[in-house]
């Protein structure tokens, strides 16, 4: 086990967890963003450069902070070790830094993208992100592709996280996409055009932190923010048949497999879940799905709502406001 | 006359075919080596000889072989980085297009020391003729019995190989090039774990220079202590310097650490002075990635001692006034030159080679390269310079590799020393239009009109 101290909170984890998972482990506010590491599949992270954080002390035994920022979703913790994250400038501001290299290629075309609603970029940009361009210059394009009979793939809006060779390669027998080229004319690609039809290649599509890979299927169909989104899952001989059903109405738009809080998938569903199914007669419906409440989906939502709940947030939120003065009214005198 | 210890037989005709180096003491090194020291003794002279890796960092070459995992099962491996890519640096391959012979003998000493039976030797892609001259060298040394099994008689055998690269400078970062030397794309490692625990094949292995390499065959001739004489503290030895730019002799220089700057570049016996007799603007003391100094920060340090070629001496100051001996590519800048061109062609060449791994250098190389190209084009209007300033700084140290740092430290050394000349082409478009500009009329300082 190894004690380390996160934006001061302190906390024990096993050995050889990052300081992301450490920093999740604590959950709220002190967590890094992650765009490229995932914690389903191996050896991802460390791209974005999103998650870097400060390590002031590295640990019990050799206290020298580290000498330059780290990223904390490849750098294991170790006991003794202090770690700043949201409480240092320098963190905030290097990640400021971060997410405008991120935006100064990106098309920022989000009125017309499928991802807008549920996308990391647009998250992450939101929070730290300027409300202005200093990028002059034409931004790079190129050619939307179809790299499977179901997948398209719009390589302007990729930010180049590396998931989805990942998901080739550990989750399916042959990877026949990759990037291609170097620096920022780098793509990702298959060498012939629509040559990825793996039984397992439609996670590429959930993994993808932007609007780069989306589902054919769904393209345009809908926004995000009005489907409802239910709990389903079937008998399936291929995956774990646990999905989440995105519907209007009583039809089924779009099956994709279930999200965690940070927006990662536990377990992976097939394709045939995925696309060929999208009858809700095949389905066993569980429920709502829970949506955060930060999130544009939630607007739509219709998870029952707990009176108690909300009855004990409405009585702390007005035990939190009683002592605050209210704001003066402006002086005419000026 | 300085002491040549590299390049000492340079001039011998046919040095390059393995019978005239053995006539002129070569491959002492490896019978030395082999006959009468352990691989530790080996370590020891080079740890003592205080050897510094030549490639740019300056790390010690000793401690670096001490890293090595030693108790592992798997095979050790030694790697030779001849992937010499560095605007402004061409050491290497003056060495290895000469005198083969040196870095063959070099890496078999050195793997002997470290327990490699397989070392490689990974040369880039453009240095073609110098693969195949290095391939006939190790020919040679296969059928003299310096390379295979049993060598000399002893128990110790190695293979040696010679890997093209595909032409990147970023395979010369040691994990980019064992990602490409297995097969793979050229994308640096997350460090750790370093190479001396998982390197190539995610066994031990250790990777150095060219030069290092070749320098070891001098230390173990004469001893590291008698080596470690040579030059000025910490840094010791001789060093290759490709000299380019506004000198009347460019070449490769072996000189002996611890010669005056000035002495270098305006000596016979090295650069010669300024060509056409002009004046000296600037110094880029070791390769294209260290910050450029101004004339008199490169002569004299900022406390106004005169500035050595050491590892120390140069970066005295820091970044605000010093600079690194780097890789030793010495690029000398005449009054004519325009120090915005001159960084533009440094900042196009890291978005060139950025691998596209990272997001800051990915995107911040090729944003950096079109603002200064903006500016020096005269397209540039108030704000670039602060702009280029922070997107340089957002770059630094937030990378993986350091490529990002590479790319960042000249924009941001230029407009220390130089942020006259970046206001100048944005107040003046008109006359930066024509691409030679400075030398039509030279760049003169405002601040120094109005004082006169």
């Amino acid at each position: 086990m190894a004690k380390v101290t996160i934006d001061g909170i302190e906390i024990e984890v096993p050995d050889g967890t990052s300081i992301l998972n450490a920093a999740r482990m604590i959950g709220g506010d002190v967590v890094p963003p992650a765009m490229c590491y995932y914690s389903t599949l191996k050896e991802t992270g460390g791209k974005c450069r999103v998650c870097l954080v400060k390590v002031t002390q590295g640990s019990a035994k050799d206290p020298r902070p580290m000498p330059k920022l780290v990223a904390s979703c490849r750098t294991n913790v170790m006991d003794g070790m202090v770690v700043q994250n949201i409480t240092s400038p320098e963190v905030l501001e290097a990640r400021k830094g971060v997410v405008e290299f991120l935006l100064i290629n990106h098309p920022l075309d989000c009125p017309i993208c499928d991802q807008a609603g549920e996308c990391d970029l647009q998250n992450l940009a939101y929070e730290h992100g300027a409300a202005k361009t200093r990028y002059e210059e034409d931004r790079r394009t190129f050619e939307k592709i179809d790299i499977g009979d179901k997948i398209k793939l719009h390589m302007n809006r990729c930010i180049l996280c590396y998931r989805c060779t990942f998901v080739a390669d550990q989750l399916t027998n042959n990877r026949v996409h990759g990037v291609l080229n170097r620096g920022d004319h780098s793509e990702i690609s298959t060498y012939i055009e629509k040559a990825v039809d793996n039984d397992f290649s439609g996670n590429m599509i959930d993994v993808c932190p932007v609007g780069a890979l989306t589902d054919k299927t769904f393209r345009f169909k809908q926004r995000v923010w009005f489907t409802n989104p239910m709990d389903a899952h079937r008998d399936c001989p291929k995956c774990s048949g646990k999905v989440v059903l995105w519907m209007k109405g009583e039809e089924v738009l779009r099956v994709t497999a279930r999200k965690d809080q940070y927006a990662e998938v536990k377990e992976y569903i097939c394709n045939e879940c995925r696309y060929d199914h999208k009858d809700i007669t095949h389905w066993k419906v569980e429920g709502p799905r829970h949506i955060d409440r930060g999130s544009v989906i939630s607007q739509n939502h219709y998870e029952r709502i707990d009176l108690q709940k909300l009855k004990k947030e409405v009585e702390r939120q007005l035990e939190f406001q009683k002592g605050k003065p209210l704001p003066e009214p402006n002086s005419l005198n000026a | 006359m300085a002491r040549k210890l590299l390049l000492q037989h340079e001039n011998v005709p046919g040095i390059n075919t393995f019978e005239v180096y053995r006539k002129n003491g070569g491959y002492a090194s490896v019978e030395k080596a082999l006959k009468s020291m352990t691989p530790d003794e080996v370590m020891e002279e080079v740890k003592k000889s205080g050897l510094r890796g030549r490639g740019g960092a300056g790390f010690p070459a000793g401690m670096k072989w001490s890293f090595l995992d030693r108790k592992s099962e798997k095979p050790r491996y030694l790697v030779c980085n001849a992937d010499e890519s560095e605007p402004g640096t061409f050491k290497d391959r003056y060495l290895m297009e000469k005198i083969p012979h040196l870095l063959i003998e070099g890496m078999i000493t050195s793997s002997y020391s470290l327990g490699a039976n397989t070392s490689y030797i990974y040369v880039r892609g453009e240095y073609m003729y110098v693969i195949s001259i290095l391939e006939k060298a190790i020919e040679e040394a296969y059928a003299a019995g310096f390379l295979g099994k049993n060598i000399l008689g002893t128990s110790y055998s190695l293979d040696l190989y010679v890997q093209p690269g595909g032409g990147a400078y970023i395979c010369g970062e040691e994990t980019a090039l064992l990602e490409s030397l297995e097969g793979k794309r050229g994308n640096p490692r997350l460090k750790p774990p370093f190479p001396a625990i998982a390197g190539l094949y995610a066994s031990p292995t250790v990777v150095n220079n060219v030069e290092t390499i070749a320098a070891v065959v001098p230390i173990v001739n004469q001893g590291g202590d008698e080596y470690a004489k040579i030059g000025v503290g910490k840094s010791t030895g001789t060093k290759l310097i490709s000299a380019s730019g506004h000198i009347n002799k460019p070449g490769v220089y072996e000189i002996e650490l611890g010669l005056p700057v000035e002495e270098f570049i305006y000596s016979e016996e090295y650069c010669g002075g300024i060509w056409k007799g002009r004046k000296m603007k600037a110094v880029v003391a070791g390769g294209s990635s260290v910050p450029i100094l101004p004339t008199d920060l490169i002569l004299k340090t900022a406390k106004g001692e005169q500035r050595l070629m050491t590892y120390e001496s140069l970066s005295d100051g820091g970044f605000v006034s010093g600079t690194m001996l780097g890789s030793g590519g010495f690029i000398v800048l005449d009054e004519t030159a325009c120090i915005v061109q001159h960084l533009h062609t440094f900042a196009r060449f890291y978005h060139h080679e950025s691998c596209g791994q990272c997001s800051p250098c990915r995107e911040g190389t090729g944003w950096m390269e079109k603002v200064i190209h903006r500016i020096e084009h005269g397209h540039g209007h108030q704000g670039d310079i602060d702009l280029l300033v922070d997107v340089a700084k957002k770059i630094e140290g937030n990378t993986i590799c350091p490529l990002g740092d590479a790319a960042a430290w000249p924009v941001a050394s230029a407009i220390r020393h130089f942020r006259e000349e970046f206001e100048y082409h944005i107040k003046y478009p008109e006359k930066v239009k024509n691409p030679k500009h400075f030398e039509l009329e030279p760049f003169v300082s405002e601040k120094s009109l109005v004082t006169a």
